[in-house]
């Protein structure tokens, strides 16, 4: 299986994710320009973090119209695996792949730290090596990632279990103070009605390896490739 | 700019009512503190002006989907346009 990373102008953890596949995970991976429209055969595409088009207009607005996306999203909607980043959950409710939208941060400021997160769905494509309601640490880094939906909205997502990822404290509990950005519900990470495309904010491919402080993002990308090897096999059964 | 005639299109971008606006209240709150006590609430938005081909055809049509596409996300904003002569 192969991982596909785009780069568009003023993205900044494109290299962060490609090493992340490449070095930790020890998988195949690819950079994908934002001027192309060849997914390269890819698997899976990680739309990154970052400034894309420098956060203009609405960080992501801009992003969305280049010529990979085009791609990005006939692929998604046939079915492919699509993960936001950051900057990339932007570019996904931007696009109209993930509902809602990512407003300022309540504070105001941009939020740089390590963050703890509960796993509120252990059964999907990017989560299935977490145990359930595995409390894990990785890092945020936006002005923009305060989650924002109507009502009814956040209510769909609550009941089918569209909500991933959620702040929570070390404990696990949520609280306004683990609330690092306003997020209705504490909303970190949401997955799409078909479980194919996921945003979050948290940077998993940045708590990859002790040194960085901690681990736990690793296991979306060995989710990824789970999800990947199962679905081949299935495929090779029929 | 350019030589060709041409006509003016303003668009106003705000928030939709109850969408979150920390922008507008931390400058509301600035106000407050400066001694405007006077003003209860300020919202906060962005526009744009639009200067347009005047021999274009359809072009009600075009602004609006050039607001709801890009100018403004449907999701939690709302658009005015104001065309100008």
């Amino acid at each position: 299986m192969k991982f596909g990373v785009v780069t568009f102008p003023g993205s900044n953890c494109d290299y962060d994710a490609y090493a992340a596949v490449r070095h930790i995970l020890k998988g195949e991976v690819a950079f994908l320009w934002h001027k192309s429209e060849d997914l390269k055969g890819c698997d899976i595409i990680i739309l990154p973090g970052g400034f894309s088009y420098g956060d203009y207009l609405r960080a992501g607005a801009i992003a969305r119209f280049s010529p990979i996306m085009n791609r990005v999203v006939k692929f998604a909607r046939s079915g492919g695996m699509v993960m936001g980043i950051c900057n990339g959950f932007q570019v996904l409710t931007e696009s109209g792949l993930l509902p809602g939208a990512l407003i300022r941060n309540s504070h105001l400021r941009f939020s740089c730290k390590y963050v703890y997160l509960r796993v509120e769905n252990n059964a999907t494509c990017y989560t299935n090596t977490f145990q359930p309601g595995e409390i894990i640490k990785i890092p945020i880094a936006h002005g923009e990632g305060n989650y924002y939906n109507f009502e009814g909205d956040i209510d769909k997502l609550e009941e089918t279990g569209r909500v991933v990822f959620r702040y929570v404290d070390n404990c696990g509990k949520v609280t306004r103070e683990a609330n690092p950005n306003g997020s209705i519900n504490n909303i970190a990470g949401i997955i799409n009605e078909e479980g194919n495309v996921l945003g979050m904010m948290p940077h998993p491919e940045r708590a990859v390896e002790e040194i960085l402080g901690s681990t736990d993002g690793l296991k979306v990308f060995e989710s990824i490739r789970t999800a990947c090897s199962s679905m081949v096999k299935t495929m090779g059964e029929r | 700019m350019t030589n060709k005639k041409s006509k003016k299109a303003v668009v106003y971008v705000r928030l939709k009512d109850g969408v979150l606006d920390p922008q507008g209240t931390t400058i509301q709150k600035a106000l407050v503190q400066m001694g405007y006590k006077d003003f209860l609430a300020v919202r906060s938005g962005r526009f744009f002006e639009l200067e347009i081909d005047a021999g274009s055809s359809d072009i009600d049509r075009k602004i609006n989907e050039v607001c709801s596409k890009l100018l403004a996300n449907p999701v939690i904003e709302k658009f005015e346009v104001e065309k100008k002569q």
